[in-house]
């Protein structure tokens, strides 16, 4: 298989950051807008930043739901990322309920706000190690494969993934007694809450790792 | 324990990087670029820049610099100075910055921080707050890189900000800024009081003492400029200092 991940442009965030680590870690990034594209990618990435609502609802008008719906079908490697991993779920609580991709069973909810001593602030901003859940024993065969035990992963969020099936987790974060669903992997999919793109070395050798499945 | 982030804060005034005390009395240090990738290398958890005569111009010639950044640096970029409106705010996005922070403008509209903040998410609405002390426990908010005095209370309007929509406040310290003898922590503390979002301490980092006392009054994240620019201490000195004094910092940082 080639170097190519497709990027789903569906004119939200800054692209920018995410080709620019693909190239970095020899790959060659290419931006899709059309259903095709999209449905007949090598690989896929799903980015995403900002509220919920109005990513899901950009993404549905584009007609892209149903491409990257039909994409993870197809069993070739897909990479979400931040908002781009909350829309694979069931549905989000963020401003209201709003319904997502429905590719992963489970829902997007708030990260419990701050208690009284403001011990935990939300948006969660900053880097957290990620950590493997009990649930799994191995990072081998992951995009996190390889990883210095201590790696750290950049983080800006104020809702959280909670799969319904605890396996899923790939990765978790603790910010301060919340255990964050850093990472999903379920089949095709792998999807990081966190942003490889901005999370340095760290990051990018996550983004060869999914060039190398 | 909660992780506090190290910022190298670049000061910009057209393509230099500049080194100013109380935010005034420029020096030239160098070409940002160079110091910016020098800083990703040595573990910069994310990078800052302040274009410091934007808004007196009604110009900013950030656009350049920040692209030049993102081509090859995978930090968090947040970009300030002379941003206005909507629109200035997503043309940094695409120029490949991931947060804008907003002073002059936010005062003058407070209106622009909701805007924002509903279009690119609150996480990409960095409130700039310029306080000057002007009396026991008390601030007052400056715009345009602390030359003018508005006379709204620099703690109230931090509070305002947050409920229009501020994802984090970058507080900096007019009086500190520059003088190398540490962060106004009162400040800090008062704000953290009011604010559940996360405060970027700035302004007087002289030592990686003040940090630690930064952090201990509540800061979320330590900018760091002085220090960093004249080559007082590197990150990977002032991260350690850090572990030293059982502050939360990011452990990973492999040098290049």
């Amino acid at each position: 298989m080639g170097r190519t991940v497709t990027i789903v442009d569906y004119g939200i965030g800054n692209l920018f950051s995410v080709a620019r680590a693909i190239e970095t870690a020899g790959g060659e990034p290419v931006f899709a807008s059309r259903f095709a594209e999209v449905r007949d990618a090598e690989r896929l990435l799903l980015p995403g930043v900002g509220a919920f609502e109005p990513c899901a609802n950009t993404l549905r008008d584009k007609g892209l739901a149903d491409a990257v719906k039909a994409f993870v079908e197809t069993e070739r490697p897909f990479l979400g990322i931040c908002v781009g991993m909350q829309l694979l779920f069931d549905y989000s609580l963020e401003y209201g309920k709003h319904e997502g991709l429905g590719l992963v069973p489970g829902h997007v909810g708030a990260i419990p706000s701050a208690d009284e001593a403001g011990n935990r602030k939300v948006p969660h901003i900053g880097w957290s190690r990620l950590l493997r859940p009990d649930t799994r024993e191995t990072w081998d065969d992951t995009v996190l494969a390889g990883l210095p035990a201590d790696a750290s992963a950049y983080f800006v969020h104020s809702y959280n993934c909670f799969p319904q099936d605890d396996d899923w987790r790939l990765a978790e974060a603790d910010y301060q007694g919340f255990p964050v669903c850093a990472a999903i992997r379920r089949n095709n999919i792998t999807a990081f809450q966190c942003h490889p793109e901005k999370s340095g070395k760290v990051g990018l050798q996550i983004v060869g790792n999914f060039l190398d499945q | 324990m909660r992780n506090a982030r190290l910022i190298a804060r670049l000061d910009v005034k057209g393509p230099n990087l500049i080194k100013g005390i109380h935010l005034e009395g420029l020096r030239v240090i160098g070409d940002p670029q160079e110091y910016a990738r020098r800083y990703y290398e040595q573990g910069a958890d994310e990078l800052i820049y302040i274009d410091i005569v934007a808004s007196l111009y009604g110009r900013n010639s950030l656009h350049d610099i920040v692209s030049r950044a993102a081509r090859d640096i995978f930090v968090p970029l947040t970009v300030g100075g002379g941003i206005r409106s909507v629109d200035d705010v997503r043309a940094m996005l695409r120029a490949g910055a991931d947060k804008c922070a907003i002073n002059t403008a936010a005062l003058r509209r407070p209106e622009l921080i909701t805007e924002v903040a509903q279009v690119f998410g609150a996480q990409c609405m960095v409130l700039g707050v310029e306080a000057k002390r002007t009396g026991p426990g008390k601030w007052e908010c400056f715009t345009d890189n602390g030359r003018e005095f508005t006379g709204i209370d620099a703690v109230e309007w931090c509070r305002r900000g947050y409920e229009a929509g501020a994802g984090e406040i970058l507080l900096t310290s007019v009086d500190q800024e520059g003088t190398r003898k540490g962060f106004d922590t009162a400040l800090i503390e008062e704000v953290s009081k009011v604010v559940p979002i996360p405060i970027i301490a700035s302004g007087g980092m002289g030592s990686t003492a003040h940090m630690v006392d930064a952090y201990e009054h509540g800061a979320d994240a330590i900018a760091i400029a002085d220090m960093l620019h004249y080559g007082r201490a590197t990150l990977p000195e002032i991260r350690a200092a850090a572990l030293e004094a059982e502050m939360g910092v990011r452990q990973d940082v492999e040098v290049a």
